[in-house]
């Protein structure tokens, strides 16, 4: 990309619709590819997007995921409306879940989505109200060596 | 190097997605039934093994760059995710072999190839 040029886009994401998961994360991860982004970074993109995407559908009425690329990284900010989170610090603690028998089945809600999002970021934030929603901003530098 | 070739005639399983290149290395095998630990723990490349058989797999494998998936005791996905499968270029393939069955005989692949180097 020439210069500061920004690349943006943004998604909307049904929460409960399950049928539609991972097609954001998707869409993101070919957009890196065409953008020519290195494969670590693309794949973490990928991952991080595919968990709040996910925790969208699983948790939220609602949600926006909005993608801004930019000379060395790509942000990504999550928007939903919600039940929000209570205590941001127990959902961040990996195995820690609020999810029902039929998210499990699918193979996902298993406390792992927020710490991942955070294991692929180079910077995550988070803000939560309950009974509002949850905002997540996370950052990959495409030149980090993050797993 | 073991190959999609090897792991079918090991697990004497069935290629769901015609075409795909038999060639293809399995470098290493990621073995689970939860995607969030697909999501947070395989390598990419890895070939994965599971019992579930829903399309949220093959986002996952997508998204997580594994390279083929092997369904384990005869499950079988939708013709609809068989099709993005092959979309996506990735190969899929079942067995009837219980999971432990398949993933003890794909180990011992692993482990003759180290011994023959």
């Amino acid at each position: 990309m020439p210069g500061s040029a920004v690349f943006r886009r943004e998604f909307p994401v049904k929460g409960g619709d399950f049928s539609k998961a991972g097609t954001v994360a998707c869409r993101i991860k070919d957009i890196l590819k065409e953008l020519g982004l290195d494969t670590q970074t693309v794949r973490r993109a990928a991952i991080a997007s595919y968990e709040a995407e996910m925790n969208v559908i699983m948790y939220a009425l609602e949600g926006r995921v909005k993608l801004a690329v930019s000379p060395g990284k790509v942000r990504i900010i999550v928007d939903d409306q919600g039940p929000g989170i209570a205590d941001i610090k127990l959902a961040m603690t990996e195995g820690y879940s609020t999810a029902t028998p039929e998210m499990r089945e699918l193979g996902f809600g298993a406390g792992m989505g927020l710490p991942n999002i955070k294991k692929n970021s180079d910077a995550f934030h988070i803000e939560s109200q309950v009974g509002r929603g949850t905002r997540l901003e996370f950052t990959i530098h495409t030149n980090g060596h993050k797993p | 190097m073991i190959t999609l070739r090897d792991i079918l005639s090991m697990v004497h399983g069935e290629l769901l997605t015609p075409g795909s290149p038999l060639g293809l290395i399995c470098p290493r095998i990621f073995a689970s039934d939860l995607m969030s630990d697909v999501l947070s723990s395989a390598e990419p490349g890895s070939f994965l093994l599971t019992g579930l058989a829903n399309p949220h797999v093959v986002s996952t494998c997508s998204v997580a760059d594994v390279a083929a998936v092997v369904f384990v005791q005869g499950k079988r996905p939708d013709p609809a995710v068989v099709e993005e499968a092959q979309a996506k270029g990735l190969p899929l393939v079942t067995t009837k072999m219980p999971m432990f069955e398949a993933c003890s005989r794909i180990a011992s692949l692993f482990e003759d190839k180290s011994h023959a180097r």
